[in-house]
This record gives C-alpha cells, structure tokens and sequence, in this order.
C-alpha cells in the first residue's frame, strides 16, 4: 500500500512539472493534407518538405515566442473524399491549423468540412491556411471566415499575365488547354474574357479541358496545338500535367510560346531544359531572381538539404503570417488568431503584404518571368540543376494585382 | 455582383482543330505506337487465359514491376541491360507465382485463381511502394532516343515513339513465329484446345502453363520496361492501363490473340483520334439544320466534345461490344 501510494505521489509529481510546462511552451501542430503519393506526389513532397523546413525555422528563430510548430503530414491522394477523413483524424488529434494547396476541389471540400465542424464544435475551431488552391470563388461568393488564402487568386493572375501577353506583338493565335476541374475552368473563363477585351485581334485556335492528373501522354493535343498553328499555349496546368504536357511539345518540336501559372513547380523545369528557352512564361507571387531578394540563405540551405528547390514562397509567408497573428493576439486560440490575421501586414521576401480583412485575399505583388540561361546578373539561381533559371520579366505591384471581391463574410462573435 | 456562369465545356465559338491529312497522319502514327504497348500487355494476358482460364489480375501489376525492375536496373547498369534484363526478372516472377501460387490452386477451380491474382496485385502495389516510394521515380529513355525520328509536314515523329513500336513489333513478330512454326509453339497451341491429349503424350502440361505464365509476365515487364520510361514510373500506372487492357481482352475476344492484335490497335487509333476531335453532337445537330438550344437541360452532354469523351470511350466501347456481341471480335463460341 505503501509503496503504490509513493508510486501515485511521483507520478503526480510529474503530471504537475509536465503541465507547468506547457505553459510556458506551447506546441502548435499543423495538419498537411496534399498529394504524397501519385503523378501529383513530387509537387505534394516538396510542399511538405517546405513547410516542414519553414516550422523548423521558425522554432529556430522564435517567430512566436514560447510557440513550437510542428507540421503533421496527411497523403490525401489528391482526393476530396480522402481529404475529408484526413481532416477528422486530424480534428481528431486535436489540430485546430491545416494547410492544404493542390487542388481547388480538395480546398473546396475542406472548407465545406471545416466550416461545419466549426459550426457544430464552438470553441474547437480549425482554422484553413490556403497556400495554393486559386480557385477566385473561394475567396468571393463562396468566401469564410476560416479560410485564408496565400497565392494570388486565378484571375488576379490571368488579369496580370494577359496584361503583359496583350503588349506581345508576335501573338496572334492562342490555344488555351486546362485541367477539367473548377480551377481549370476558371482559368479558360478569365483567358477568353481578358484576351476579349484587351486585344480582340486574338483568335482563340484551340480550347481543351482534359482530366487531372491522369493523362501520362499529351502527344495529341500537342498534335492540335500545332494543327492550329498556335503561337502561344495559355495554361494553368501544374505539376505532372504541364511537365509532361511539355515533355510532348519538346518531342514534338511544338513552335509555340508558354504562359503558365506554374512552370516552376516540380518536375516542370527538367522537362523544359534547354528547350524552354525564352518560350515559357510563368506568373507566381516569387521567384528566386527578383530584384531585392534577401533569403539567399533559405533557398541555399533548403537546396542543400533536401535537394530541391525551394519554390513554394506562399508557405513561407503563411507561417509567417501564422505566427505574427499568435504574436498580436497572444494565443494559439483558432478565433483570436483568424481576427488577428484580418489586416495583418508584413514584410516578406517577395514584398510587402497584406491579408485583406474583406475577403481573406492576401495582397501581394506578382511577378512575370521568362525562362532563360543562367548568367549570373538577371538570372542567379537556376531550377532543378538545369543551368536556366526565371528571368524577372515585369513586376505588379500588390495594389496594380489587386482586384475587387463579391465576399459577404459571416464572422463569429469576436471574443473578448 | 453575380459572376458570370462558368463554362462546364467548350464554348461554340471555338474552332480547335481541324482534322486534315497532316493530323490525321500523326494520329495514326501515336495511337499505333500506344496500340502496340497494349498488344505487348495484352497478348500475355490472353495467352493466359486461353491456355489456363484464368483471368490474371496481376498482368498490369507486372507492367509495373517491369518499369520499377527497368529503372532499378539502369541506374547500376544503364538503360539497355535494364530493357534485356527487366522482362527476364519479371518474367522469372510471373514464373514462381504460377509454380508456387496458382498451380496449387489450380483444382480449386477458376474463382480461387482469379481471388489469387487480385490479391496478389495488390501486393506487388504495396512491396514496390515499400521500396521506391510512393511519389513516380525518374525513370528516362537514354538521350540516344531524344529528337526526332522523321518528320510529318510540320510535326515532329519522336525517336522514342518509334522505338516502342520497334519493340513491339520484333517481339510480337518473334513470338508470332514461335507460336506457330517452333516445336514449343506446336506444343503449347496443342495444350491450349487438347491439354489431356498433350499430357498423354507425355508432354509436362504443368511445366507448359508455368512457361507461358512466364512468358506472359515478361511480355507485360518489358510493355513496362518501355512505357514507363516514355511516360511515368509510378505506383499506380498499373492500375491505370489496367482497366484499358480488360476492354482490349474482351473487346478483341477472350484468349483470342488476333483479336488481342486488333482490339490493341483499334483503341490506340480510337484513343488518338477521340483526343484531336473537337466536335459534339451539338456541333452535328447544327450542321445538318437543327441547332440544338442551349436553354436544352442536356445542352451540356450535346454539347460535350469527342475530345472531352475521349477517356471514357474505351469503357463505352467495352459495354456496347458485350451487348451487341458478348464473346468479342473474334473470340471463340463460349459453348463449354
């Protein structure tokens, strides 16, 4: 008896060390829920491996002091069904952060699945940090107050890429190919409206919608592109659907040039090579050869310890963003830190920024480049060992991106 | 401020390609070299099943595996030893699992063989993402076969496209000629029809079906050797060309390998030429005089595109070739 008694009073003892603790330092765990597995695992891996890399240097450099992140990994097979059973078991170990980018109907779901958890669990919120799914009705009709999104939306992005392609004398015929899914669709809508109204001269020559992450061959609607004489391919393909989308225009000898979204996504470079050459365009919020850049520590140190590149510069801002607003609200509880992320500002490797209370958009500068040779003054870092890296073509700044939102948000009681 | 409706499919007004000489040439030519890699695949499974009856689940789990051997093997040795010795390890797999699988099961009749099967190719799923992950590995032709072969008008006919036809062709050449001129191929067309008749006469029948299981396997590991390095080496490249190549089975006739041929190629052409079409029965109904309103409720199935059906036409040919003529092109009279 007495001996059990003794063994109580130790284990009390320690239960109270373990809890004084906690106070002091706090774990935020934050849900991954992307592709690890499949054609889309490559850009799903290295998504992963950045957020991974950006908590642990927010630990390091104790962005939110007495805050430890830890990313907590979930493969949802690029599906929304699996994505909502990755999202309860993560409820389920109590995490109220999840991050999600690849795929507009993956996003989609989630926020469905968050917001009716949030509803039903007052006081349990997740919160949804949205670093790549540009879908722009997530953040207009369809926009919640848990949902904050770190990439430039869709059309903010077609509004910026058409501005500069509309200056390009040499374009004449377009030929538009998409992934047939909400984001896909969304893309082709804001192309053939841009390209209307800014150089109605442009004949649209080809429209394809073709399924996501399952074609292995685009040899034949390469075999369109050029049965239609396109000079110019529009498209908002990513991951394994643009690097082997042109993998078949180089085979092929395609004469046309590219503006994409996400040519700098993994597994695109490799293919475009030397081939790519002053023909592929991408739009993003950064790249490493902007003027100014700082983080030539990040991208160095990420490169040489996973041996990728470091691409993904909106996850960067989102723990960044994460952990100012546990800053400004002086806890890890999901409300307070939704409310302290409205009208955050930040200064941030790719520019100042700005996550707008409205609608949740974050407000940044995007960046044209073309792909172009290293040569050590426009061109410093090269992708994926090529030796050609993203040469800055044309800067928007935040307010020139900016474009208005629809978003009629219903907040929670803002607490005390 | 409503947004404007989303378009669920092409808008009218775009005039896509037109299928012309030059189009229609290339078309031919990819939807061949795509008609060959499944004849590859299915020319085992059909061998298979006409000479064992059993529908071999697996097949396309060997395809995988002889990409996942194929790359393995050429980043110690390069890629032509993997392409040499990648079927001959597939093909000593497919062995073994007939030996010590199938062959034990065989008196359980074909439900338990064909459970087998499916089991096992989820599996060979599983043991290949234990060892090479789940994410696609880099898996590429040499630069040899980089550039261009020759040049149709304008469009370029890669080098690698005509190499897998290449492939394709000498090894079912090859193996044509086996099957019908040599003394093993005398002997396993026999046991194919009269299996009791072949062991009578002293002939291994056991041996035989362990032999043409092999052989089967190593087919679909060297259809993968090739295709996973002219397209991506992942887990579930299986499971995808999978579904394709039951349609090819049963649209060509179930252990018929002519029909394999003809079935193989029909929907390479089918799935070459489906993709660069873009035209709808919409677009039909306006050029023969009776456009179709877009206020129509099923406006938006008139008005999806071949290109748009292409995935789904292979499915759809499978369900119309099992009403209209369920035992395939030109399988045999099911009359057992």
């Amino acid at each position: 008896m007495v001996r059990f008694a003794f063994v109580r009073l130790v284990a009390g003892l320690l239960a109270g060390c373990i809890a004084a603790g906690a106070l002091a330092q706090t774990t935020v765990r934050v849900a991954f829920i992307d592709p690890l597995s499949g054609l889309m695992g490559p850009v799903g891996n290295n998504g992963l491996h950045t957020w991974q890399f950006v908590a642990e240097l927010a630990n390091r450099e104790n962005w939110a002091p007495g805050v430890r992140f830890e990313i907590v990994p979930f493969d949802n097979k690029l599906s929304a069904q699996e994505s909502l059973n990755d999202l309860k078991a993560a409820i389920d170990q109590d995490i109220h952060y999840v991050v999600q980018g690849n795929g507009t109907s993956v996003a989609r779901a989630l926020i469905g699945g968050i917001s009716k958890h949030n509803e039903r669990n007052p006081g349990k919120e997740v919160v949804f940090l949205n670093y790549a799914a540009v879908d722009p009705d997530l953040t207009n009709g369809e926009c919640t107050f848990w949902h904050f999104r770190w990439d430039a939306n869709s059309d903010m992005k077609m509004e910026g890429l058409t501005n500069y392609l509309a200056k390009q004398k040499d374009v004449h015929r377009v030929y538009l190919i998409n992934q047939d899914y909400a984001f896909g669709h969304q893309v082709q809508r804001a192309a053939r409206e841009d390209l209307v109204r800014k150089r109605p001269d442009i004949e649209i020559v080809g429209d394809d919608l073709h399924p996501l992450a399952k074609v292995t061959d685009f040899s034949q609607y390469v075999a369109k592109m050029k049965a239609t004489n396109a000079d110019t391919v529009i498209t908002g393909n990513w991951g394994s659907d643009l690097s082997l989308l042109i993998k078949a225009a180089r085979d092929a000898g395609l004469n046309a040039n590219f503006y994409t979204y996400y040519a700098g996504t993994t597994g695109v470079p490799t293919q475009m090579g030397a081939a790519g050459a002053e023909r592929v365009r991408m739009i993003y919020i950064w790249q490493p050869n902007i003027e100014n850049f700082s983080g030539e520590n990040l991208v160095k140190e990420f490169k040489s310890h996973y041996n990728e590149d470091f691409a993904v510069m909106a996850a960067y801002d989102a723990l960044r963003g994460l952990a100012g607003a546990i800053r400004k609200a002086g806890s890890v509880e999901p409300v307070r830190v939704a409310y302290a992320l409205e009208g955050l500002r930040f200064h941030a490797y790719n520019g100042d920024i700005e996550v707008r209370a409205s609608d949740h958009q974050v407000q940044q500068p995007l960046y044209i480049s073309s792909w172009q040779k290293v040569d050590g003054v426009k061109v410093k870092y090269d992708q994926e060992n090529t030796g050609y890296g993203w040469s800055r073509e044309t800067t928007i700044a935040s307010d020139a991106a900016a474009l208005p939102t629809t978003c009629q948000m219903e907040r929670p009681a803002r607490p005390k | 401020m409503a947004r404007p409706a989303r378009y669920a499919c092409r808008p009218a007004s775009v005039g896509g390609a037109r299928l012309n000489a030059e189009l229609a040439l290339i078309s031919a030519l990819n939807g061949a070299s795509y008609g060959l890699l499944l004849f590859m695949l299915s020319s085992g499974l059909t061998l298979i099943f006409s000479m064992m009856g059993v529908l071999n689940f697996a097949h396309a789990s060997f395809y995988m595996l002889g990409a996942y051997c194929g790359y393995q093997i050429s980043q110690w040795l390069g890629f032509w030893p993997g392409l040499v010795l990648a079927p001959l390890s597939v093909g000593v797999c497919g062995a073994a699992v007939e030996r010590y699988g199938l062959r034990a099961l065989h008196t359980r009749g074909p439900v338990a063989e064909l459970l087998f099967t499916f089991g096992l190719s989820f599996v060979i799923v599983e043991l290949v993402q234990m060892l090479w992950g789940r994410p696609p590995v880099a898996y590429r032709l040499p630069p040899e076969l980089d550039g261009s072969l020759f040049t149709v008008y304008s469009v370029e006919f890669p080098r690698a496209r005509g190499f897998v036809m290449l492939v394709a062709g000498l090894i079912l050449g090859a193996l044509a000629l086996m099957l019908r001129y040599s003394r093993i191929g005398m002997i396993i067309q026999a046991a194919l029809s009269h299996s009791k008749t072949v062991e009578t006469l002293g002939h291994d029948v056991p041996r035989i079906h362990m032999l043409v299981f092999g052989g089967g396997a190593a087919l679909a590991g060297l259809a993968g050797a090739v295709g996973g390095a002219l397209t991506v080496t992942e887990p579930n490249m299986g499971a995808q060309i999978g579904a394709i190549l039951f349609v090819v089975v049963v649209v060509g006739g179930m252990g018929s390998l002519a029909g394999a041929f003809f079935a193989s190629l029909a929907i390479g052409e089918l799935d070459a030429f489906a993709k660069v079409i873009d035209r709808s029965p919409a677009d039909l109904a306006a050029a023969l005089g009776a456009p179709i309103d877009p206020a129509n409720p099923l406006y938006g199935l008139w008005s999806l595109t071949l290109s748009q059906a292409a995935p789904v036409l292979p499915f759809l040919l499978l369900v119309v070739v099992l009403l209209v003529r369920p035992r395939g092109l030109l399988g045999k009279r099911e009359d057992r």
